[in-house]
């Protein structure tokens, strides 16, 4: 293998499986190192740099971070639990108004307008109105939030958190115009006067379920996401004692726990496929079966069953399924029927963007599924201006996918309107920075701490079905979370090898706990990996290869799949070969770019 | 030297061995010697050998007298019993232990200023006695604990880390093993695991005296220009010129050794060592001719490395004195202790 290019700014940021997984590449390591030291505020701050809703991402994010978790696949150890680490940090912060980007009196003479008041919208606000741009937020409804009030109950998203977060960017200035569904892409573009306009307006209808008896069933028969928002504003405040949930995925499981909390006596999820193959989050399921919600799988809806024109019930196919050795379903038949009884059915089976007040032809193209054709990085349409993110651009995902999707989205649209060309944009960067205090100190924790993963304390079954709004999660305690901060594996403190240093004394191979080092003769990567100390089965975590060492030519080989970086090499290794340094990820916002092309701006002499 | 003990968390797909045992339960306290020592390198040898083996841990006895290596018994297998004794006088104690318990597995470590200074002469008579214990001498060449001295294996014209030069001639305590009629008699390098494993295996295994002295470079007072025990010095003038394979009784011989290059040599408990010639001139079954040449690179300046001398004929030290077969502890008491009569019966036999 070549000698590994750890210059390049993805090596080092791959290792930091958390940051490299999620979308907003959030600095984990570093928020839990500074919650770890009670320095709450300045962890709320690196959290909302990249994810601008931290309160709001601590309850309720998708958490692509904690499967990709090393700590997951250290003795089949639970992930640590970052999600929630960053609510600690959004609950104990103090006032951060102060911290919050400074917004210019004067403006830069731009407009821009953002077309639903989502996440995505709302990141575009946050990441431009610090550069001195005029931001209009439409919005149909009256309070703005969008699927993060309308879909997310209340007994998992406080109204306060959201209200507060969404407050530090509308506060900044933001034109928002409640109440006001933009009716036609065309008056926008011609009558507006805006520079630029960003489509944030979220995957908001629900997917039909066509069965015989749908339309005579349709007085006890809900869409999923339009009936969480009803409640959500108050328009629905009971169902029937018992109700069928059609769909497994995570808006399924906000059904089932609302229906508990509006009189349901008896909740049915019904899934179409074995436990495998559901998409709720593995905690949401855990959290809904707490409620002694069931989950019965193998049955496919056939038809609603009415009598006396009032919906009694549902009949569903018994499914029986073949897999293959990978676990793929290869064959499906149906063993029979069975029919159970409902008041009240919600169907969850998915949703997605509709674009009917967008006119076909503006330029802006939609492909053959009608959803717009949107570039992946610049999430700028086909019609130059006219820029999409979050649900509205590829379809239901989760906020923190939005979040990025805005971020970048304003990135383009500066560019756009400082007449750059969108595609040529700043490219990541990473800073290495020693931890090296003394002999044996290093400046952070790099103890292995074997603790389990922290439980969250929940409210009482007894007492949560109470009131719709009590939130179930009670929050780590202070020891919980002096525990699970240790858990934490500090992987952006790197390990960074210098080989012509290295006396191949073999001082690291022998002191490294989990035997990812090894001294070796180069060869191929495939073969290399079968000859190492430890057998590097993960071909998803990179190879570490470094130059030829200095006495006989070999190569020092890391497998970075299972380092715990306790640094435990670099304290061994007697010339400092190996040193552990912080990799700090710089990856460009709107206002990095900003500043990029204001230092090339001719000066005046 | 480390401030916090090396974790306990380990590869998931570490291998077990026969008795359940990963490596990592043969591991010992944490190691304060320097960053970089070569001893530590020989303490993971020591370990990966025990585990390979199979080893039962409250079977191994180690003993060691005084000196950075004489402290690494304490480095690997903490389930084993350990002696720190006075400097030098490690292998009385391997004696004692030895003689009143055959059944456990004796493994010395000691130094080159504890072997080939004060303690020579101990030394010596455990070979004469052809003692059954693996006797690793972690050899550098300068007595580190004291600052970095010549110790009595320093060559002549290596320099200290402060520029003043070696004259008096070093001892070898291989030449000397093979002259004292040492049946298992090896060199190796702390750096070279590939070599240094199979060959505490084997010595771990072989019935009688083994000696292994490895080059083990102090990273601290021994590893500079001028130095014959460095690093860099030993990976260049290092010649292996016996590599041996060790083959555990449970295992097959697979491979396809070709006839004239390997030698294999049946142990007494039925597992084998495969010697790999990798110097054809050189014959490690001659005891004269052996000598001779290592002699004679040791002229050149190269360190001839591997199993360098080695023989299974040998009575040890509980066949030449016909003691029990089994260890003094199982024994009963009767037989033990001979009693007033029997007592008589030994003293009349001095009258």
């Amino acid at each position: 293998m070549e000698p590994t290019d750890t210059s390049h700014p993805d090596y080092y940021h791959r290792v930091v499986d958390c940051q490299w997984a999620c979308p907003a590449h959030t600095d984990v390591p570093e928020y839990i190192r500074l919650i770890a030291q009670g320095r709450f505020t300045d962890a709320y701050m690196v959290n909302r740099h990249s994810n601008v809703f931290p309160g709001i991402l601590g309850r309720v994010c998708d958490r692509p971070c904690e499967p990709a978790c090393r700590r997951g696949r250290i003795e089949q150890q639970k992930p640590v639990a970052i999600c929630r680490l960053k609510r600690v940090a959004a609950d104990h912060r103090d006032e951060v108004a102060g911290r919050l980007p400074k917004i210019p009196k004067a403006k830069n003479g731009k407009r821009i307008a953002c077309i639903g008041a989502g996440c995505a919208s709302l990141t575009v606000a946050n990441d431009l109105m610090p550069l001195g741009y005029q931001v209009t937020i439409f919005e149909q409804y009256g309070e703005p939030g969008g699927l993060m009030r309308t879909n997310i109950p209340s007994f998992r998203l406080p109204h306060t958190v959201l209200n507060e977060e969404i407050a530090m960017i509308t506060g900044m200035g933001v034109e928002l115009k409640l109440n006001s569904p933009v009716g036609s892409l065309r008056q926008l573009l011609t009558g507006g006067g805006f520079d630029a306009v960003f489509v944030g307006s979220g995957a908001p209808k629900g997917k039909e379920l066509k069965l015989p008896g749908r339309e005579a069933a349709a007085a006890n028969t809900h869409i999923g996401i339009a009936w969480l928002e009803s409640v959500a504003f108050g328009h629905i405040d009971r169902i029937g004692k018992r109700v069928l949930i059609i769909g497994v995925g995570n808006t399924a499981m906000d059904c089932c726990r609302t229906s508990l909390r509006l009189g349901a006596e008896s909740v049915k999820v019904m899934a179409r496929k074995p436990r495998g193959f559901f998409k709720a989050s593995e905690w949401e399921l855990e959290d809904a079966e707490e409620e002694s919600v069931g989950i019965i799988i193998n049955r496919a809806p056939r038809s609603f069953v009415i009598e006396n024109g009032r919906l009694t019930g549902m009949l569903f196919d018994k499914m029986e399924y073949e897999l293959d050795a990978r676990g793929r379903i290869i064959a499906e038949r149906s063993a029979g029927e069975e029919f159970l009884p409902a008041d009240d059915v919600i169907l969850a089976i998915g949703q997605e963007n509709a674009f009917p007040w967008i006119e076909r032809d503006l330029g802006v193209e939609f492909d053959k599924w009608d959803v717009p054709v949107v570039d992946k990085t610049t999430f700028q349409s086909t019609r130059p201006g006219v820029f999409f993110g979050g649900d509205a651009a590829f379809g239901p995902k989760n906020i923190i996918w939005a979040v990025e999707q805005g971020h970048q989205a304003a990135i383009s649209i500066h560019r756009r309107c400082h007449g750059e060309a969108v595609s040529e944009r700043l490219a990541p960067g990473i800073n290495l920075q020693s931890r090296k205090m003394g002999m044996h100190e290093w400046s952070y924790a790099n103890d292995y701490s074997p603790v389990e993963r922290r439980l969250m304390p929940h409210v009482s079954l007894k007492e949560r079905f109470k009131k719709l709004n009590i939130e179930v999660e009670l929050g780590f305690t202070a020891e919980q979370v002096e525990q699970e901060v240790q858990r934490c594996l500090n992987c952006d403190v790197q390990t960074v090898f210098t080989a012509k240093l290295c006396i191949e004394c073999d001082a690291c191979l022998d002191i490294c706990p989990v035997d990812c080092l090894t001294i070796t003769h180069n060869g191929a990567e495939a073969e290399l990996r079968t000859r190492l100390k430890a057998p590097a089965k993960n071909l998803e975590q990179p190879l570490y290869v470094s130059a030829g060492l200095p006495q006989t030519g070999r190569v020092m080989v890391k497998d970075e799949d299972l380092c715990v970086h306790c640094g435990l090499c670099a304290e061994r290794c007697p010339t400092a070969a190996w040193d552990m340094q912080k990799s700090e990820l710089h990856w460009p916002l709107a206002v990095d770019e900003a500043r990029m092309l204001e230092a090339r701006k001719p000066k005046i002499a | 030297m480390t401030f916090i003990a090396k974790p306990k968390v380990a590869h998931p797909s570490l291998p077990k061995n026969a008795l359940g045992f990963t490596r990592r339960d043969y591991e010992g306290a944490l190691s304060t010697l320097c960053a970089g020592c070569g001893h530590d390198s020989i303490t993971a040898a020591i370990v990966e050998a025990s585990w390979a083996l199979a080893v039962e841990p409250q079977n191994m006895v180690k003993l060691s007298g005084i000196g950075c290596s004489s402290k690494t018994t304490a480095y690997f297998v903490s389930g084993g019993h350990g002696f720190n004794s006075v400097h030098g006088r490690m292998p009385s104690i391997a004696m004692g232990a030895n003689a009143a318990n055959r059944a456990l597995q004796y493994i010395g470590v000691s130094g080159d200023g504890d072997t080939l200074s004060i303690g020579l002469g101990q030394f010596c008579h455990a070979i004469r006695r052809n003692l059954n214990m693996l006797y690793i001498i972690e050899n550098n060449g300068v007595y580190g604990l004291t600052k970095g001295q010549f110790s009595a294996s320093a060559d002549v014209g290596s320099t200290a880390k402060k520029g003043e030069t070696n004259f008096q001639p070093p001892i070898d305590p291989v030449l000397l093993a093979m002259t004292l009629g040492a049946s298992f008699v090896a060199r190796s390098f702390s750096g070279d695991k590939q070599q240094l494993v199979p060959l505490i295996q084997a010595g771990l295994r072989h019935q009688g005296f083994a000696l292994i002295d490895v080059l083990s470079p102090c990273v601290t007072f021994n590893d500079h220009e001028g130095s014959t025990k460095s690093y860099a010095y030993t990976r260049e003038h290092y010649e292996p010129a016996v590599h041996a394979d060790f083959v555990p009784l449970e295992r097959e011989i697979i491979a396809d050794y070709k006839e004239g290059e390997t030698l294999p040599l049946l142990m007494h408990d039925g597992s084998r060592i495969v010697l790999r010639k990798l110097d054809t001139a050189y014959d490690p079954t001659n005891r004269t001719l052996a000598a001779a040449q290592i002699q004679e690179r040791m002229k050149a300046g190269e360190y001839l490395t591997g199993l360098l001398y080695v023989e299974r004929s040998q009575n040890e030290f509980h066949q030449l004195n016909a003691t029990p077969d089994a260890p003094l502890n199982s024994l009963p008491y009767e037989v033990l202790s001979p009693g007033a009569q029997g007592l008589e019966k030994v003293l009349a036999r001095y009258r």
